[in-house]
């Protein structure tokens, strides 16, 4: 049996503190939203010309009075992603497209346009941060139909750790937010759940059985008894998500990075958040019969 | 637990062998109508465009208060009450009449059976609001009374959009209401929207009015500048015709000039005014204007009594082309400005579709050897279950005719990773069991009673997570959450029926072996 139990401490006080990290970082560095969020115009360009680069293309653009342009490539050598604010010109792409012709000759081709405007990026936000809201409101009366409050309060601290320090390091890295990352952020929130879920199942489940164990002993007993599958599952939704993000092509690279981080974050969680509720929180074989006498 | 029937194992391969045949149908093409279903692929998956269109509902606003002017003073000289200082200005109409006519005006805009202010039974709601501040009267647009006016311009404006690009003749485009004054326009297949989008911005009002150089005219007259010149003229605000008289436009090539000319049919009525507007105005240049433009101003030459005429104004084919097709479709009732455009090219849809079929096959791949690996013989019946289960999902979303995605592929990927954790929690409770209990039946039949409660758990969680994402998403993150929600049923049929019915044949053959997971 792996002493989980022994490190419940030191790993709540590296866990505060990555959760205190993560929210400056929020508040003060804040996050890089994408143009679903903040409204703009990007453009995926492919050279068939080797010569051309991101210099040479920003130096180009920067002369069309697009305000803010950043250019980068995307993947690889010769696909390039370009990104500006707003503006009012209704034919920007057109222009762009022309200036580029001229300047290049015509060696482009625009693989992808997308233009949300100040209106739709603001309604994108606010749905984006509803939903997440409403998950986590979900997930909240779901555990609390399910088990008694202090294990409800222990999976939803795991939940918020999760979805916090997820957001932190994205924000860290500087990693743009964007609509795929609400649904990883979401698909996140129902891992961690199922995770803390099927370790609770088992606590409950043993504290019925042996009366005489301590919550502290208890809980270290069941995390070891549902290890492997929790290691088996998230290797396996590993894999998947490790092959996603190295053979899904880049637009979906983003979305399998914080898919990973949270899975990463969610199966920690469930061990050394979730667990440590209980223990703290004192619970014992009274707080689950009483609540079966109620029912 | 473990008892299956020789029905329901009849059953459960049927409905395995029959999702293998509906899945593959996506790679053949079969001639009858069950087997011809297939998936869909978004637009970032084939390659097209998505609008979304906003229909700018104020000019329409101000246009019907303008229009009410009139028929407020009529409808109140009918009854010897004159309207004084009648104006509009910021949405609203202001006027006041003499104190004695106050009350009798209130009860004409507050009669239920008011023919000036129509009232909606329904929602309990007059279409106009009128409130007396200062001895002046104040009318505007209800709350209501804005929601019918925003749903009847977003009616009109639909039919025009899918005329306009019927037109053009795109494939199989899908023209949606979203709200009541958003318009969703998906274009599959198209790879560069400019046309379309241009087509789409342009309002199409077309009118023929006079050049006037006095300002004495009735109708009051307004400067007007040309569409490829800054010059500019006055033209009277009286229209002789508008588009909604053309019956048929057509881009012609002019001989006698070489130039390219929209040449028009007009309907019986505009016939007769364009024949008396020009019988009447030999000499005066008659204004063609678009959406606020001048096009060009003829001379009038000759009376037109055919009803057909051309248009002229330095057009080359392409611009003739789409100003004829403008007309044929007839004006938007307002204007519409695109605010969010997806467009995808061709080239990166094929190359999504390889990367995402890549990305699932690999991670098929290592997750299968993962499981063969840590749990032979019980890892090949996951296996196959695993691939029951991915049939089951492509199969389902067949059967639907479900538009797939990029994260759409990827939630069929994730839902392969996550669709382990059911078998492995039923067979890690099994090995567990096996610990105390001797008799392998005994032992595997409480391996799944137990573990049943943490795997419903498991997945509704993510069943809720995946019903909130489809509700509040859109576009490709939807089709994400239909993969990942429908692979969550798929699972837990594959788990408990297939899954299941191969551990029990097994076990059955093996009752009294040590069995080892």
């Amino acid at each position: 049996m792996i002493p989980f139990n022994r490190y419940y401490n030191k790993f709540n006080i590296l866990s505060i503190s990555l959760v205190v990290i993560s929210l400056v970082l929020l508040i003060f560095k804040g996050l890089n939203f994408g143009i679903d969020f903040k409204g703009g115009t990007l453009i995926e360009l492919r050279s068939t010309d080797s010569k051309i680069n991101v210099s040479s293309l920003r130096g180009n653009l920067s002369q069309m009075n697009l305000g803010d342009v950043s250019v980068k490539n995307f993947g690889n050598e010769i696909d390039f992603l370009i990104k500006f604010e707003n503006n009012d010109n209704k034919n920007v792409i057109e222009e762009i497209k022309f200036n580029l012709d001229k300047s290049f000759g015509n060696n482009f081709s625009f693989r992808r346009v997308e233009n949300v405007g100040p209106k739709v990026s603001a309604e994108l936000l606010k749905s984006g941060i509803i939903a997440i809201s409403v998950a986590l409101a979900l997930m909240l009366i779901y555990i609390w139909i399910r088990f008694e409050w202090q294990f409800s309060l222990g999976a939803i601290l795991a939940l918020f750790h999760d979805v916090i320090v997820t957001l932190g390091l994205f924000s860290l890295l500087g990693l743009e937010i964007n609509l795929s990352i609400i649904a990883a952020v979401l698909t996140i929130v129902g891992y961690s759940m199922n995770d803390t879920v099927v370790i609770f199942d088992r606590v409950r489940e043993n504290l019925r059985k042996y009366s005489d164990i301590k919550i502290y002993e208890l809980t270290n007993i069941s995390i070891n008894e549902t290890l492997s599958r929790t290691l088996i599952t998230s290797i396996t939704t590993l894999l998947a998500l490790l092959s996603i993000f190295f053979f899904g092509g880049e637009i979906l690279k983003g979305f399998s990075l914080a898919m990973i981080f949270g899975v990463i974050f969610g199966t920690y969680s469930s061990i050394y958040i979730a667990n440590t509720v209980l223990v703290r929180l004192k619970v014992s074989q009274k707080t689950v019969l009483r609540e079966e006498d109620k029912n | 637990m473990l008892y299956f029937s020789k029905l329901r194992i009849f059953f459960i391969t049927l409905i395995s062998l029959l999702f293998i045949l509906i899945a593959s149908s996506n790679l053949f093409n079969f001639d009858n109508n069950l087997m011809n279903k297939k998936i869909n692929l978004g637009l970032d998956l084939q390659g097209g465009s998505y609008l979304l269109l906003e229909i700018d509902n104020n000019p329409v606003i101000v246009q019907k208060l303008q229009n009410l002017t009139t028929i407020i003073r009529n409808h109140f000289k009918e009854k010897n009450i004159k309207i004084k200082n009648l104006k509009l200005s910021d949405q609203k109409l202001f006027f006041s009449v003499d104190d004695q006519f106050k009350k009798k005006v209130l009860e004409v805009f507050n009669d239920e059976n008011s023919d000036l202010n129509p009232y909606n039974q329904r929602f309990k709601s007059h279409q106009l609001d009128i409130v007396e501040e200062n001895n002046v009267f104040i009318v505007n647009y209800s709350s209501q009374g804005i929601i019918e006016l925003k749903t009847s311009s977003q009616d009109q404006a639909l039919e025009i959009v899918r005329r306009r690009i019927d037109e053009i003749g795109t494939n199989e485009p899908n023209i949606l209401k979203r709200g009541n004054d958003r318009i969703l326009v998906e274009l599959p297949g198209l790879d560069d929207p400019m046309r379309i989008k241009s087509l789409l911005g342009k309002t199409a009002n077309l009118t023929f009015r006079f050049v006037t150089n006095n300002n004495e005219d009735s109708f009051g007259a307004e400067k007007l500048k040309y569409e490829d010149r800054d010059e500019e003229a006055n033209v009277s605000k009286r229209i002789i015709l508008s588009g909604d008289n053309l019956l048929d436009a057509q881009p012609r090539m002019n001989n006698q000039t070489n130039e390219t000319v929209v040449s028009f049919t007009l309907d019986r009525v505009g016939a007769k005014r364009f024949g008396k507007a020009t019988s009447n105005g030999i000499g005066k240049q008659l204004a063609i204007v678009l959406d606020g433009k001048i096009i060009s101003a003829p001379v009038i030459r000759d009376t037109i009594a055919s009803g057909s005429g051309q248009i002229s104004g330095g057009f080359t084919f392409q611009s003739a082309t789409d100003l004829a097709l403008l007309l044929r479709s007839g004006a938007l009732p307002a204007p519409l400005k695109i605010i969010e455009e997806r467009t995808v090219g061709p080239d990166l849809g094929q190359d999504s579709i390889n990367a995402g079929m890549i990305a699932l096959v690999i991670g098929f791949a290592l997750v299968i050897l993962f499981i063969f690996i840590k749990y032979k013989v019980f890892g090949l019946i996951t296996n196959i279950t695993l691939v029951i289960n991915l049939f089951l999902l492509i199969g389902i979303l067949t059967i639907f005719e479900a538009t797939l995605t990029l994260p759409g592929i990827a939630g069929i990927i994730l839902t392969v990773g996550m669709a382990v954790d059911a078998n492995v929690l039923i067979f890690e409770r099994i090995k567990e069991e096996l610990k105390d209990e001797k008799n392998n039946l005994i032992a595997f039949d409480s391996g799944y009673t137990k573990s049943r409660t943490a795997i419903l758990d498991a997945n509704i969680t993510t069943l809720l997570a995946a019903i909130i994402l489809f509700f509040m998403g859109s576009g490709p993150i939807k089709g994400f959450s239909l993969t990942l929600g429908i692979g969550i049923f798929t699972t837990l049929f594959s788990v408990y029926f297939i899954a299941r019915l191969l551990t029990v044949l097994y076990v059955s053959k093996n009752k009294d072996k040590k069995v080892l997971i």
